[in-house]
């Protein structure tokens, strides 16, 4: 060894290891990165996952059908909706029932604004992580009336558990939570935060829908020119739509690299035909279109909510599909008789058989293509489920996206990869 | 790129003539029942490279991408938790699990399911290699025909011990450093072999046989009904 190194003219360089998380800020929760680095330079990097790993599917498999939608939430724990939506949408196929109008124009609604959730929880934090401050401040802002919406409707923030196979679990309700006067807002101040929570829930999500554009210019003005964003995006992690293709990109990372291709219009769901919207896709496939490509997603989807909006309030009806095998009973008949009460028990301790077979039923969920592979073998619970994450397979393109990169692009290509590990790990 | 605007797939006769045309280019598959929205195929393992490709180069078929691939394992297809001839006399217990223990040995108890889409043609197909009766599972890896299957296949050798031919670094992903065992086969018990307490002596976390004695909360039954009879095109098992 000390022979070799004085025959050479230089010192002894070498590639330096390091590790990246799993507890840095940047790693959007519990990613440990082993980098191999030339100087500053990106050489190797191997992504090390399943910090997270809960066995959601194995934990699926020994519960009845209807138990199990409440993980789906904890899945992608930032699209919480559109989790329950291909679970449910597996089911449905299995069972070969179809939820009623309004669950699927409501259905068609929530994923939408899950999707602007997500939209703005990736906003904010990939603008945080490469510098800018601002911008996550103002989409939490915004972030917390949508969840406002999902409290409402569903009773919780975020692990909604709101869709159920055979539509959703109740009505939009009538009337919107107020804030009430207390020691830190004076009743000057609520006064002006109810005034949009007079009405009902869809007045409020419309008058959400009227003025969220505004809000979406003003990230635009934050970041769209802005010569430092374009510096740390533009040219970074450029992925040409061939090797997307290979890769199994979806969403918002393959319409970035400029293939036209969203379920909701290809291969449309629930009601999402009779939706105007466009695809926004980008050129370059680098760091900066993806962020191009969601802002304009967030605008599309404003505009599907108020399609939405606009047939709820016109047409009223049921939202859960009169077949009492897969509804329970209301809970004013399972009060007072009896077999409704045995019902309930049986629907809620039992649940109910799936036909054998085997299925694959998938959403265009904020990150990609979420999809439920679900066998039965006839009995009450899962034989096997499957989730495609789409952060799965996007995380796995990691070192060929920063193979490279310097080592703060990391943080840029981590974050337009929009990541969580609630659905990479399950 | 070349994108087609057509209706997608799912319209009966589309899915006919998409199966007709694989039949005939792809060889070693064989049609499997599903639902009538569904193409499901079964190929051959050792077919399944020539088949794969195939099915990616083909210009009629295009399926350039792999969505996902999902390991099964069929040790306990169609067995049920409950026992109802001796309920009265066992109580509680007849909920746990006391049939006659499944041949773990059984052929072909473990599977692959590949999902495959084409953006080309919009169309989906369900593929499903099962794996040859041996020592170790083992299927030919796709991560040169897709290479996405990469991490697919990682997670299948982790959580049911199926191996890869020619995976180019099948290590585990998804369980911890030094984990032993497959955690998603049937006979894996749902809570673990082992679990973790910090010993305060050894002043270091320490792994012990679990304590927790395991149990079934909702026993899995299986009743026949026969509303859901036509629902598949052929009502015996699709395996």
């Amino acid at each position: 060894m000390a022979q070799s190194t004085n025959d050479l003219p230089l010192a002894e360089i070498r590639n330096y290891t390091m590790n990246f998380g799993p507890q840095h800020p940047a790693a959007h929760g519990v990613l440990r990165l082993v980098l191999e680095m030339d100087g500053e330079v990106i050489q190797k990097a191997d992504p090390h996952i399943g910090l997270l790993h809960r066995g959601t599917e194995k934990l699926a498999e020994s519960k009845p059908f209807n138990h199990s939608i409440g993980y789906m939430d904890r899945l992608d724990y930032v699209s919480m909706m559109c989790n329950e939506h291909a679970y449910v949408l597996a089911i449905e196929k299995l069972l070969g029932i179809r939820p009623p109008e309004r669950a699927q124009y409501i259905r068609v609604m929530f994923d939408e604004i899950t999707r602007i959730l997500n939209h703005l929880m990736w906003l904010g934090a990939h603008a945080l992580d490469i510098g800018a401050m601002t911008v996550f401040l103002l989409a939490f802002k915004e972030r917390e009336e949508l969840m406002d919406v999902y409290e409402a409707v569903s009773g919780t923030r975020m692990h909604a558990t709101y869709y159920r196979p055979g539509g959703v679990y109740r009505d939009l309700p009538q009337s919107m939570p107020k804030y009430q006067p207390s020691k830190w807002r004076s009743h000057k101040e609520v006064d002006r935060l109810n005034e949009s929570r007079s009405g009902s829930m869809l007045d409020f999500i419309d008058a959400f829908a009227a003025r969220f554009p505004a809000s979406i210019a003003d990230y635009e003005t934050l970041l769209t020119d802005n010569r430092i964003w374009k510096q740390r995006t533009v040219n970074i992690g450029v992925v040409p739509p061939e090797r997307a293709l290979q890769l199994g990109f979806t969403g918002p990372m393959l319409r970035g690299s400029g293939v036209v291709w969203d379920l909701r219009k290809k291969q449309p769901y629930e009601v999402y035909e009779r939706m105007e919207f466009d695809i926004p896709v980008g050129t370059n496939g680098d760091c900066y279109d993806r962020y191009l490509v969601r802002v304009e997603e967030l605008r599309q989807s404003t505009r599907i909510i108020r399609q939405c909006v606009q047939w709820l309030r016109d047409n009223p009806g049921p939202v859960m599909i009169d077949d009492r095998k897969v509804r329970p009973p209301s809970r004013e008949h399972m009060k007072g008789d009896m077999e409704s009460l045995i019902h309930h028990f049986k629907f809620f301790t039992e649940g109910y058989d799936v036909p054998a077979g085997q299925t694959y039923a998938a959403v265009e969920a904020p990150k990609g293509e979420f999809g439920i592979y679900l066998v039965s073998d006839g009995a009450n619970k899962p034989y096997r489920l499957k989730c495609r994450a789409p952060g799965f397979v996007h995380l796995a393109s990691l070192e060929e996206m920063v193979r490279g990169h310097m080592l703060a692009d990391v943080v840029a290509v981590i974050g337009t990869q929009d990541i969580v590990f609630g659905e990479i790990d399950r | 790129m070349e994108q087609s605007t057509a209706q997608p797939a799912g319209t009966g006769a589309a899915i006919e003539v998409l199966a007709h045309l694989i039949e005939e280019r792809v060889s070693g598959v064989r049609r499997l029942p599903s639902l009538a929205q569904d193409l499901a195929f079964e190929v051959e393992p050792a077919q399944l490279l020539t088949a794969c490709r195939a099915l990616r180069d083909t210009p009629e078929l295009r399926f350039e991408m792999l969505i996902d691939v999902a390991g099964v394992d069929y040790l306990h297809y169609g067995r049920e938790e409950w026992l109802t001839a001796a309920a009265t006399r066992t109580g509680f217990s007849r909920g746990r699990q006391a049939s006659a223990p499944p041949d773990p040995e059984m052929p072909g108890r473990f599977a692959v399911v590949y999902q495959l889409l084409s953006i080309t043609h919009n169309t989906r197909l369900t593929l499903r290699a099962v794996c040859p009766q041996t020592s170790e599972p083992v299927v030919d890896s796709v991560a040169e025909v897709w290479a996405c299957a990469n991490w697919f296949e990682r997670e299948a050798f982790d959580l049911f011990g199926i191996m890869f031919r020619g995976h180019p670094d099948l290590r585990r992903i998804l369980t911890d450093y030094g984990f032993i065992g497959h955690p998603f086969r049937k006979d894996f018990p749902l809570i673990g072999n082992v679990e973790t307490r910090y010993d305060p002596e050894k002043k270091r976390v320490v792994y012990e046989p679990v304590s927790i004695v395991p149990r079934v909360l909702a026993p899995k039954v299986i009743r026949h009904d026969n509303r859901y009879e036509p629902a598949l095109k052929a009502p015996e098992l699709p395996r």
